[in-house]
């Protein structure tokens, strides 16, 4: 039970990262992209194509497999994964929004995703891939649980990353901006809030924590082309679970998911893990459809 | 016959029984706009349905009923739609994103069960050695080809006429009302939510249908027959032919399953043995290009919706 619960806490924090961005892009741009479980898949597999592309070794820091060569990867990751969210938005979402109903825009998004995913098995093949080969050893909580210390780092480095982005929306004047853009975006454009400007600013937060929760993925997992695909649901229950548009929800509705997911399977056959997020949707829509925490007026009805 | 007579023949067989999913698929998104992401899924619960319905008795396994091919297909009808109700039930309350999550993780989780409830589903052996209608009269493989495909295009046929006529009735006339304008609709003291709830279930009864048909074409069903994929052929079909056209439906379910498997074949001929996994992925990236595509430029797709009486009719 200890070690589920350990387990589940770094999961969550991966299943986190993706939600935090889904929400946003839900509660700001108004949009469920169903291509962003892809961004996360995309971002660790160009950190795996940096390292090879030029040659640097992943590395090591102290107990932590995240060395100064994989922190480096991680960094032009984002950057590429950003430029994708950027790009599929230019190229199809914004040609879309406003003329269509949304849930066509929805459609477009199963699209973009289906073509990022099979672009990256296309390019790096299906089988699973590792950042670096080095052993790693576990730590030891008594003789109740072993953890991985990349388990630990995950977890820190999400709850810091988490807390910056509520700071970030908080206290700066982007971040009003982009909330008020959430509530009203009517309103807050007639006060002066360009919405090229939240769209750039959301699409860039979405895609930098997709392509981080990517990496992590690749540290503590390994990498597969259907990464995306299986954390899906989990992301979109944890960003449900939270209310739409609420970033200390998402981050909570993460562990959340992971921690039922870990628990249930104590019981339940490993071969109906990908269920058990799913359940947690449903019973989440059916029960309290608005998360369990408030969201954005642009989210949940 | 010949070997290309009888390709041509399984193919349009199994391209009728996608126009049949496509008629599902019409019937929620085309005339009532409701997302479903997981065809796959309520075409998987008729065609197990039905495996386990028709089935012979075997001791390792539940089920082996041993119906009549028509009690199977009742089955699948009465199993895809009950799933279709659930699904129907928790999610249209709701805004249209949850119904579009909610069916994608049907559709997960029906391959789920399909792999792993062996006791039911056979695992992934799947269900083998079921007997097919119409073996006992026709005897050789040719003429039951033949003899099956007649079938398949009756019952495409019935369930055309069926849907025409539905559609011109007065509830069809309210699902499009409702698509277009869910609150006039309401004002006019119609149910949106009953109507969408009746729309989805006898969409996903349809998709049951044709999962009957397929078990009882093949004889054999296994978690392979039912991959994610499927599901975005079948709405590649749907709106490549143009979503609220019977006749589109049929057009682009060939048109599809054309570009599927001809591209399949030319990429097994043309890519090296090493790189056929990577190469099968460029089949997918089609699909997936075919269905932005069509979005952003053209997407009443090549036949499209026959155009309504009311002249400022906006577009679907």
């Amino acid at each position: 039970m200890i070690q589920a619960i350990a387990d589940g806490l770094s999961t969550g924090a991966i299943i986190a990262l993706g939600a935090m961005g889904v929400t946003l892009v839900m509660g700001i741009l108004r949009f469920t992209n169903f291509a962003h479980a892809e961004y996360l898949t995309w971002g660790g597999y160009m950190a795996l194509f940096v390292l090879s592309a030029t040659g640097l070794e992943a590395g090591s820091l102290g107990p932590f497999s995240l060395g100064p060569g994989l922190i480096l990867a991680m960094l032009v990751a984002m950057v590429l994964t950003v430029a994708l969210a950027l790009i599929a938005d230019r190229l199809v979402f914004h040609r879309l929004r406003g003329k269509v109903n949304h849930i066509t825009l929805v459609f477009a998004s199963f699209g973009v995703a289906l073509i990022v995913r099979y672009v990256i098995h296309l390019l790096f093949g299906g089988s699973a891939q590792y950042y670096s080969n080095d052993l790693r050893f576990a730590w030891r909580i008594g003789d109740l649980a072993s953890v991985m210390p990349d388990q630990v780092l995950v977890f820190v480095v999400t709850l810091v990353v988490a807390g910056g982005l509520y700071t970030f929306l908080r206290y700066s004047a982007l971040g009003l901006a982009m909330r008020a853009a959430a509530e009203n975006p009517a309103l807050s454009a007639i006060n002066g809030v360009r919405f090229r400007t939240i769209l750039l600013v959301t699409w860039t937060i979405g895609g930098a924590l997709a392509a981080m929760s990517g990496v992590f993925y690749g540290v503590t997992v390994q990498l597969r082309p259907d990464v995306g695909f299986q954390l899906l649901l989990p992301i979109f229950a944890a960003a449900i679970l939270g209310g739409i548009g609420n970033v200390v929800g998402a981050l909570a509705g993460g562990f959340i998911v992971a921690l039922v997911e870990a628990v249930a399977l104590l019981w339940i056959p490993s071969g109906y893990k990908l269920a058990i997020p799913f359940i947690v949707l449903l019973l989440v829509l059916w029960l309290r459809p608005t998360g369990l925490f408030r969201g954005t007026s642009g989210g949940a009805k | 016959m010949t070997g290309l007579l009888a390709y041509s023949v399984f193919f349009l067989t199994i391209a009728g029984i996608y126009a049949i999913i496509v008629m599902g698929l019409n019937i929620q998104w085309g005339f009532t706009g409701l997302f479903n992401a997981g065809v796959v899924g309520f075409y998987a619960i008729g065609a197990y349905t039905c495996a386990v319905l028709i089935g012979p008795d075997r001791t390792f396994l539940f089920g082996g009923f041993g119906l009549p091919f028509a009690g199977g297909m009742l089955g699948a009808v009465v199993a895809a739609g009950l799933a279709g109700l659930v699904v129907a039930l928790v999610t249209l309350r709701l805004s249209e994103e949850y119904l579009a999550i909610a069916t994608f993780g049907i559709g997960i989780s029906v391959q789920l069960v399909a792999i792993n409830a062996a006791g039911l589903t056979g695992g992934t052996n799947g269900l083998y050695g079921l007997p097919r209608p119409f073996w006992n009269l026709t005897g050789d493989v040719a003429v039951f080809n033949l003899v099956y495909f007649a079938f398949v295009l009756v019952i495409l046929g019935l369930i055309w006429a069926a849907l025409a006529r539905l559609i011109r009735s007065p509830w069809g006339r309210l699902l499009r009302a409702i698509r277009e304008d869910d609150v006039a609709a309401r004002s006019l003291g119609k149910s949106p939510v009953r109507v969408r709830i009746q729309s989805f279930v006898i969409g996903s009864g349809i998709m049951g249908l044709a999962g009957a048909l397929y078990t009882g074409y093949i004889g054999f069903v296994s978690p392979i027959d039912f991959i994610p994929i499927l599901t975005f052929q079948i709405w590649a079909m749907l709106i490549v032919g143009g979503s609220g056209s019977l006749l589109g439906g049929v057009v682009g379910s060939l048109v599809i399953w054309l570009v599927w498997t001809g591209s399949g074949t030319l990429l097994s001929r043309v890519a090296p043995p090493e790189l056929q996994a990577q190469a099968s992925a460029v089949q997918v990236i089609l699909i997936g290009l075919i269905i932005v595509l069509t979005i952003l430029f053209r997407p009443a797709g090549l036949i499209g919706e026959p155009r309504a009486v009311t002249p400022a009719r906006r577009g679907g």
